[in-house]
């Protein structure tokens, strides 16, 4: 029987939860008096006595104090001015409360309770006509891809069939070509491969079974290996074979630098920090979950980066996370919104609110991070999201287990997470599932993960495993395939721990349930090490052992349900051949007249999505867990300027320094991807440099979001970014140690096919000598000297000012890498000697917008002449102050610093072009000598902060 | 006099522990961190400590509230632990969830044994909020870990920090630390009182002056770059948190 307890705050007191709701409401354009409060209901199953009840509601889910609680509430019938919504999840989604629940329950001696489901009741108090509740369920309350509105307390909750074993294989020999093609669509994979993979068959004389093909489709995936980038390129007649080894580890392996301990070849790429530690980082993407359901598909993302982390080396403990988001505009108007696709203001709502809820409770500190904006990625947003680990330097490399080595999976259970009715025979799906099959979203649970952390630190202490690596994407299948390639495998899938009855041995196999670990452990080290994940509470479960006989054997039940030699499912797939071309598109240089007065111009694109203030964003992340903040996200006298590179102390008794940074200009590269990534390397270094770090030990890594990459014009677009990435890291001698590709980013819409920009996003890591050299991006004393390093030239093109126009232009910045290389060195070189007081690097907006963050980030006002501005034949104020060329820094020297200053930059671009001043107002004076900004700062600074003060 | 011993106790989802650990060796004590299953099996026992710490986090994922089911663990699985420790006058500091546990266990604002009597509750911006305050002591709070501090500053990062209690229990209780403004007068405002905290409290103590609860992270200021305004030269509270825990390790050896 089902017992509703239903909680709800006490009369009167302020309901910050309901008020949000309420605020959602007035967002949808519903402009009524509405009051909104929420209760929370628990539904528990089980014989469980009045008392019990009474109990379990007065200790354990009402705070005394201020709510009251209420059991098995009589239904109440809506009126014209009050309406009441009860949102549950949908079977089969993983509630991580009723885990929690379960186990404080059986605290209070209570062991009635069979099953715990949870639910949220919204009461709406107010005149809503019948189809504005429902616009507001549908577009604020419920999503339909993991909840649903329910009317009264279930009677029952779902049981799950059990399996009955049953092997099944897949007919590849017997069927004719169409239909051999039509399997290879369903299991994605492509014409040759499913011929390559029917050739395999053929000579052992059997068909595959399901589970069979399962894995080499997963393993020959786009998500494991990556394979448009290892293809062979007709680019423009010039053959490229395989693009990654040409380009970006080409650049790695030229570099050849002695501190990168372990590049491409792990979860994450490793530098050497000290004499000690080695740091580790990684960023991914998770764009298409978080499309259709934000909160969770976002938390999942940083979980999943998070174990990347903890399965590089011998396991690195996570340190720092950043993210990058890129969404649709919030404005966009609701009949630009395509059919079936979230509004972008709910998508961003609610990949922060997971980003931050997840990465909050694992205690890691959020410290970098970017939102850029564009109409293009309203039904492909992405969603980056980083991890910096710290790891001691012995423990960088892969490990390496032998035959003999047990197979354990550690952490979470395994459902029918991430597992998609289309990759399935149907047969099976009337067989084995129901209900629950089609609800494969999962809400991630951070506890389970930080309990897995908290057992693998005290594992890596003891040595007791010998290798480990995550399991996510392509769950099992891809992470003990992976493992096992060098040596074989056999594993026994009834013993997965599972958290539902039914599942069959396949979908054990590729679950994608969040928060496992696969690890290799020596015999003798069991006992230990299952006794330390007891002792955390984390579940480790022995599965396997690996063999030598570089075979894959899976058993279900004492059933060979699969047996694959390693070296057809590792080398077996035929390479790819792409074509490429790259075209450059028509676009003119737009003629706009430029304005006497700047100042507009400026306010406009200080409010730009772009460019605003993300203090929103960053203020409900926890920047300050583990101690080891330096430079925060946010800096500046009143603690809201916008910093340019998080610093971070990893070991808390040492002053070294790590610099976490990132830059993309997604808009440039509608122009020429070649230089969109040049300028997003320049951006990550310039803010490098910009907080005190130097060049000489920087690594980064890439992310590229792309569109169809069946199409030739992105593919070349892609190259010649790729090509970007091999050029500036040689010209910088800054490695790239990690990537990772998200592709066929593309939706259709309404007949057209809407592509996201080419997007790149990278991440640089730096390592910084000594803390205490840092300097953050605010004006610190009136008086102060403005120097402009670095040189401006009329590049507008896919800049701010040309959005503001609706313009997009022709010339796109570029990056001349080894003038700025040097002009970097002398910076760094002048911050190390304490000459600089502050620094900014020049992006979005270009000067315009970075000396009025630099003013009103310190409070203090500043008058600036744009003829000092170090420049390339510029005659026009509009350019040189909007123009966003690389490689450009403003510096705030004390005046007695001059000379030295001066000195340090010589021969390289860089003009003093003003003063800080004690008043309060930003003046910038034209080349005529007439004012072009007058503008108190405050003026500014709120055209900045106000777009997203939500 | 031996070193002073601390003990540092984590339960799944506990974070922060290693720097409260870090900010008591800080001070010359030894500190231990242990997992609560090692207090419930006897394995450990808080008879061998001076100082008990509960540090920040998501105890239990904060599932039902902010810190009630490690609260609950406490009074149900370790009233045999906490009580004689409490009773010999051990010195016990939570904060952010240690505050929240200590106050759903009812040990604080306490006595021991008078169940829940006050909380900590949604902040009124709905919103869990990373930032720096200012913290000023009541100069007549028993409070042992807050004895000499005028103004200090911390951050907080929590999303459940409203002290909320009866008017009764509101007068009784013994504020040790109140958020305040630059110049160190209490205040409500925001975003000086980031919760909305009834009169402005940031941490309270028990009749003893031993146990402390707290919202803001002295352990995440011990350190000069800790302060946000350090690159500015203004930063003259930096690594006033650590007083507190100085406070704690001397008033131990004292003893």
């Amino acid at each position: 029987m089902i017992c509703a307890i239903e909680v709800s705050l006490k009369p009167g007191l302020p309901d910050p939860r309901g008020e949000s709701v309420a605020r959602g409401i007035r967002d949808l354009g519903i402009d009524k008096d509405i009051i909104a409060h929420t209760c929370d209901i628990y539904w528990l199953e089980g014989d469980v006595s009045f008392n019990e009840l009474k109990r379990i509601a007065l200790s354990l889910l009402a705070d005394p104090i201020v709510q009251d609680y209420r059991l098995d509430p009589p239904p109440e019938p809506d009126t014209p001015t009050r309406h009441s919504l009860i949102v549950t999840y949908n079977p089969g989604v993983t509630d991580p409360i009723e885990d929690t629940m379960k186990k404080a329950i059986g605290d209070l001696g209570i062991s009635a309770v069979t099953a715990v489901k949870t639910a949220s009741r919204y009461i709406l108090s107010g005149a809503l006509a019948d189809d504005e509740v429902k616009t507001i369920a549908a577009r604020l309350l419920v999503n339909p891809i993991i909840q649903r509105t329910v009317v009264s307390a279930p009677t029952d909750f779902p049981i799950c069939p059990r399996y009955e074993f049953c092997l099944l294989n897949v007919d590849l020999l017997g069927v004719s070509e169409a239909e051999l093609l039509r399997l290879g669509r369903e299991y994605s994979l492509s014409p040759l491969e499913v011929k390559a993979v029917a050739a395999h068959y053929r000579k052992q004389g059997r068909n595959p079974t399901d589970v069979e093909l399962e894995t080499i489709a997963q393993t020959w995936s786009e998500h494991c290996v990556h394979k448009t980038f290892k293809a062979r390129f007709n680019y423009d007649g010039q053959l490229i074979d395989n693009l990654l080894k040409n380009t970006i580890m080409g650049a790695t392996q030229e570099l050849n630098k002695s501190w990168c301990l372990s590049v491409f070849e792990d979860n994450a790429g490793v530098i050497e920090f000290d004499d000690e530690w080695a740091v580790c980082f990684k960023v991914e993407t998770h764009n298409h979950p978080s499309a259709i359901e934000p909160y969770g598909g976002a938390a999942t993302g940083v979980g999943g980066v998070v174990r990347d982390v903890m399965g590089t080396g011998l396991s690195a403990r996570p340190v720092a996370n950043t993210d990058v988001f890129a969404f649709g505009p919030p404005d966009l108007p609701n009949a630009a919104l395509p059919e079936g696709m979230l509004h972008p203001r709910r998508i961003f709502k609610g990949v922060r609110a997971g980003v931050a809820d997840y990465g909050n409770r694992l205690g890691i500190p959020t410290v970098n991070g970017a939102v850029v904006f564009d109409e293009r990625y309203t039904a492909n947003p992405l969603v980056f999201c980083g991890t910096v680990g710290l790891l001691p330097k012995a423990l960088a490399q892969r490990g390496s287990h032998h035959p003999g080595d047990l197979v354990v999976l550690a952490g979470g259970r395994t459902g029918r997470d991430g597992i998609h009715g289309v990759t399935f025979a149907s047969e099976q799906l009337t067989r084995a599932s129901t209900e629950l099959s089609f609800a494969s979203v999962q809400i991630g649970n951070a506890i389970v993960e930080k309990k897995v952390m908290d057992a693998l630190m005290a594992c890596r202490e003891k040595r007791l495993f010998s290798r480990i690596t995550d399991c996510g994407g392509g769950g099992l299948s891809s992470a003990v395939g992976e493992m096992a390639e060098d040596t074989g495998v056999r594993v026994y899938l009834e013993r997965v721990p599972l958290k539902y009855a039914g599942l069959s041995y396949s979908e054990i196999w590729i679950s994608e349930s969040q928060e496992r670990m696969l690890l290799a452990v020596p015999p003798e080290n069991i006992d230990e090490l299952l006794a330390i994940f007891a002792a955390e509470s984390s579940e480790a479960t022995v599965i396997g052992e690996f063999t030598d006989d570089k075979r894959l054997c899976l058993y279900y039940q004492d059933n060979l349900v699969a047996d694959l030699e390693m070296t057809f499912l590792h080398k077996g797939r035929p390479p790819l051949d792409l074509e490429a071309v790259w075209q450059p598109p028509v676009c003119r240089e737009p003629d706009i007249k430029p304005a006497t007065n700047l100042g507009g111009s400026l306010l406009k694109i200080l409010a730009a999505w772009n460019v605003c203030s993300k203090e929103w964003v960053i203020r409900q992340y926890d920047h300050e867990v583990q101690g080891g903040s330096v430079l925060k996200p946010l800096v500046g006298r009143l603690s809201d300027g916008p910093g340019d590179a998080a610093i971070i102390r990893p070991v808390l008794s040492s002053s070294k320094g790590l610099i976490i940074a990132c830059g993309l200009s997604p808009r440039y590269g509608d122009l020429d991807p070649y230089w969109m990534a040049a300028s997003a390397i320049d951006e990550a270094l310039r803010q490098v440099v910009a907080v005190g770090g130097s060049l000489e030990r920087v690594a980064l890594l890439d992310n590229f979001c792309w569109g169809n990459v069946r199409d030739s014009a992105s593919l070349g677009a892609l190259v010649r970014a790729a090509q970007a990435c091999r050029d500036m890291s040689l010209a910088y001698g800054t490695p790239f140690i990690s990537g990772k590709d998200s592709l066929n980013n593309e939706y259709e819409h309404a007949g057209r096919r809407i592509s996201i920009p080419p997007t790149l996003l990278i991440s640089a890591m730096a390592i910084m000598p000594d803390s205490a050299r840092a300097v953050s991006m605010d004006f610190k004393q009136p008086g102060s000297l403005i120097y402009l390093v670095g040189e401006t030239f009329n590049e507008l093109g896919g800049s701010e000012y040309f959005a503001l126009h609706n313009e997009i232009g022709v010339r796109v910045p570029r990056v001349d890498a080894l003038r700025s290389k040097k002009l970097m060195g002398k910076l760094s070189c002048a911050i190390g000697l304490g000459l600089v007081r502050a620094c900014h690097d020049l992006s979005e907006g270009g000067l315009g917008v970075a000396i009025a963050e630099m003013a009103f980030a310190g409070g203090l006002g500043a008058e600036i002449g744009l003829d000092g501005v170090p420049r390339d034949n510029i005659e026009r104020d509009d350019i040189i102050l909007f123009s966003e060329s690389n490689s450009r820094f403003l510096v705030e020297v004390a005046p007695g610093g001059r000379v030295a200053f001066e000195e340090t930059m010589a021969g390289s671009a860089c003009g003093l072009i003003g003063r800080i001043t004690d008043g309060m107002d930003l003046k910038i004076t034209g080349l005529g000598g007439g004012d072009v900004v007058n503008l108190p700062i405050s003026e500014l600074k709120e055209a900045w902060q106000h777009p997203l003060r939500w | 006099m031996a070193t002073v011993k601390t003990i540092v106790m984590r339960a799944p989802g506990t974070n922060r522990d290693e720097e409260t650990a870090f900010a008591f060796r800080q001070v010359g004590a030894t500190a231990e961190t242990v997992h609560v299953g090692e207090l419930i099996s006897g394995t450990k026992r808080l008879a061998d400590y001076q100082v008990l710490a509960f540090p920040g986090g998501f105890s239990y994922g904060d599932d039902l509230g902010a810190g009630r089911v490690q609260a609950n663990e406490l009074i149900l699985k370790l009233a045999d632990e906490v009580h004689p420790f409490i009773e010999r006058g051990g010195l016990i500091i939570g904060a952010c969830n240690g505050f929240q546990v200590l106050v759903k266990a009812g040990i604080l604002p306490g006595p021991l044994g008078t169940g829940q009597t006050a909380t900590l509750t949604n902040n009124d911006s709905g919103r869990f909020e990373c930032r720096w305050v200012y913290l000023a002591a009541n100069k007549k709070s028993r409070c042992i870990f807050t004895q000499g501090l005028e103004l200090i500053c911390a951050p907080v990062a929590h999303g459940e920090g409203k002290f909320v209690a009866p008017p009764e229990v509101m007068d009784a209780v013994d504020v040790a630390l109140y958020y305040a403004d630059a110049a160190g007068n209490p205040s409500t405002s925001y975003p000086a009182c980031p919760s909305g905290s009834l009169r402005a409290i940031a941490g309270i103590t028990d009749a003893t002056g031993h146990i402390f609860g707290l919202m803001p992270h002295p352990e995440d200021n011990i350190h000069r770059q800790h302060h946000p305004h350090w690159t500015r030269r203004e930063a003259e509270l930096a690594g006033s948190g650590l007083k507190i825990f100085r406070n704690a390790v001397d008033w131990v050896k004292g003893s």
